[in-house]
């Protein structure tokens, strides 16, 4: 049998939903949530697991994470994930340039983690910071305005500091 | 008309804006209270009805309307679903809302669950809000310990709980109905209405969606009534039976080539030209060429037609699609409209659910020909076969379940219909020798093997 990847913590952490839901299988994206945070991606055997724990086929789990966008299965992000947006109003204001320099400097495509593991870089659709184009989500830090200089000096930090960095630079700004 | 008085955005610029200490010291949860203790639900649905309030998501559909669509006589829960996945490109004034005034929003929440006799609200927020969540989570937490939520809300034997729930980053879990679906764990595909989600929704129960800015309208129109409500904005026109008017205040989003992008708060009915001052002009001493009207689904305007107020009904005499979520995106001079098109098919070919064939293959075959003309294989036909998929795309030709083949449509109509001297140009430009004929189609290997 294969080895188990969901944590006790993980698992008393999903079973503390069950009470907000009418079923079980509207816990599936909350922990899904629980997974990617804790292993920083999916991996089949965690969905089997999720699968026994929610009562639903494994088939089930794999069809909802499947449909979303954030959640690897193959190995883990980079303890720095980076969300481009490359919607039009980032677009409009150079996101293409920002995603092909700071996929330059890290040396790899978007949706790909650096040999060391530690950046993954992402394309977003719109991150709804518009007034901040072009804009990035670097984890859970918003970095606001960002030109090429700027994104590339901002990668080297993140590179050094690794996940630590996590101070949103951009609180919006009252008009 | 008395000079207008920014509301939703009253607070926000206050240090602390987003504590309930602060929001009570400016009056916040008076509303609530007041509510809880003189108005039964219904009174709430009337009020709301009668101050024309219709939601801001995006379709405009009048709030105490589609609350009147519950059922009377409830045989088990009604589920309250909190649309805050906020995607439309363009669109951020629901972040600005849970990041910087979460009170004001959970007031409005509390109000419109009491007012649907709802138990449970599910607070269906994007993933992309890191912050907006922190917030909340900690707005809801201090409601809890305030008694503004749990069992027996103030006294008033009234009880609710409200659970965020993260999305994972799909546009179209903002349809109401495949939100509802990614709120039951499935992927999010959009459900064939009737039923409605009044009827039928989440869990199969009778659900209401509402939208952040709506909800937080609601609080307002608590503490101010509807006649405050009904004397801001654009009355209905007396030669339309069927619009009932453009009432109250609004977020407008601005963005994209001008001087100071920002949320501006203005009565419905301000116009594109208008908002563009308010936002210091277009940037750099340029002129505009074109703007995204209320979100990327909503088509284009003209720099001509700027004179177009955003509300309900105005946008559509532009040939646009609708008001949307009121998110103006403005477009420069020197912006390649072919650019504009490629990078909104791009988006829509990758927001598709893939339900439906015609949404999921139109979407991506228009991204194919948008990228074949900017990499200068275009053909002068190619316009004719987009505007021909833009016309059958969606439901109001009637081909889909839900709207976003419309609004993946209607950019392709509108800039293809509007500028098509620019696409033309470009063509010629970038293909000359091909632009006349068909590109030969090299025959598929299957046929010719043999």
């Amino acid at each position: 049998m294969a080895e188990r990847v969901l944590t006790d913590e993980m698992l008393a952490a999903i079973r503390a939903l069950f009470p907000r839901y009418p079923t079980r299988q509207a816990v599936t994206l909350p922990a899904l949530h629980i997974v990617l945070e804790g292993l920083r991606y999916v991996p089949p055997q965690a969905v089997v697991e999720l699968a026994e724990l929610l009562g639903l086929a494994p088939a089930q789990i794999q069809d909802t994470l499947s449909f979303y966008g954030i959640f690897p299965q193959d190995r883990p992000h980079g303890p720095t994930r980076v969300w481009v947006c490359r919607s039009i109003s980032c677009a409009l204001r150079g996101a293409e340039d920002l995603l092909r320099e700071l996929c330059a400097q890290a040396g790899i495509e978007p949706g790909e983690t650096t040999p060391d593991g530690q950046l993954t870089i992402e394309i977003a659709e719109c991150l709804g910071a518009c007034e901040h184009a072009p804009c990035l989500l670097a984890n859970d830090a918003l970095h606001a305005c960002v030109s090429r200089e700027q994104g590339a000096a901002l990668l080297d930090r993140l590179r050094r500091s690794g996940a630590a960095d996590n101070q949103t630079v951009s609180e919006p700004l009252p008009r | 008309m008395a000079e207008f008085e920014p509301v939703l955005l009253a607070n926000i610029a206050r240090d602390g804006s987003h504590t309930r200490a602060v929001y009570e010291a400016a009056g916040g949860y008076t509303a609530l209270k007041r509510v809880l203790r003189e108005m039964q639900p219904k009174h709430v649905v009337e009020l709301v009805k009668r101050s024309g309030l219709r939601g801001r998501g995006g379709a405009g559909f009048p709030t105490g309307l589609k609350w009147t669509f519950l059922p009377a006589e409830l045989r088990g829960p009604v589920y309250f679903c909190l649309n805050a996945d906020e995607s439309e490109p363009g669109t951020f004034n629901n972040r600005i809302l849970m990041e910087s005034d979460p009170h004001q929003v959970l007031e409005g929440l509390i109000l419109s669950c009491y007012a649907t006799r709802a138990t449970t609200a599910y607070f269906y927020l994007r993933y992309e809000y890191p912050l907006a969540w922190k917030r909340m989570q900690a707005a809801i937490d201090e409601c809890y310990a305030a008694g503004y939520l749990g069992s027996n809300i103030l006294g008033s034997g009234y009880a609710l709980d409200v659970y965020l729930h993260r999305g994972a980053g799909a546009y179209i879990c903002g349809e109401e109905t495949g939100l509802i679906e990614s709120l039951e764990g499935k992927r999010a595909w959009p459900r064939i209405k009737p039923p409605f989600p009044a009827v039928e929704g989440a869990f199969r129960h009778p659900t209401v969606v509402n939208n952040v800015e709506t909800v937080a309208c609601v609080t307002h129109i608590a503490a101010r009534g509807a006649e405050w409500f009904r004397s801001i904005g654009v009355p209905p026109d007396p030669n339309d039976p069927r619009d009932p008017g453009s009432f109250g205040p609004k977020l407008y989003c601005l963005s994209g080539h001008v001087e100071s992008p920002g949320c501006y708060e203005a009565p419905l009915g301000l116009t594109v030209r208008e908002l563009i001052e308010r936002g210091g002009g277009v940037w750099q001493g340029r002129r505009a060429k074109a703007a995204i009207p209320g979100g990327i689904s909503m088509g284009l305007l003209r720099a001509e037609e700027f004179d177009c107020r955003l509300d309900f009904a105005d946008p559509a005499r532009y040939g646009c699609l609708g008001l949307g979520t009121a998110a103006v995106v403005v477009l420069d001079e020197t912006a390649s409209l072919v650019d504009f098109l490629h990078n909104s098919c791009r988006f829509f070919a990758h927001e598709s659910c893939g339900q439906c064939t015609p949404c999921r293959e139109g979407t991506a075959w228009s991204l194919r020909i948008l990228e074949r003309i900017r990499a200068g294989r275009g053909r002068l036909k190619d316009l004719d076969l987009l505007l021909e998929l833009g016309d059958s795309l969606g439901i109001i030709p009637g081909t889909t379940i839900c709207g976003l083949a419309d609004g993946a449509a209607w950019s392709i109509k509108n800039a293809i219909r509007k500028f098509r001297g620019e696409f033309e140009d470009h063509v010629r430009r970038t293909n000359p020798g091909g632009y006349r004929e068909t590109n030969p189609v090299p025959a598929l290997e299957i046929l010719t093997a043999h």
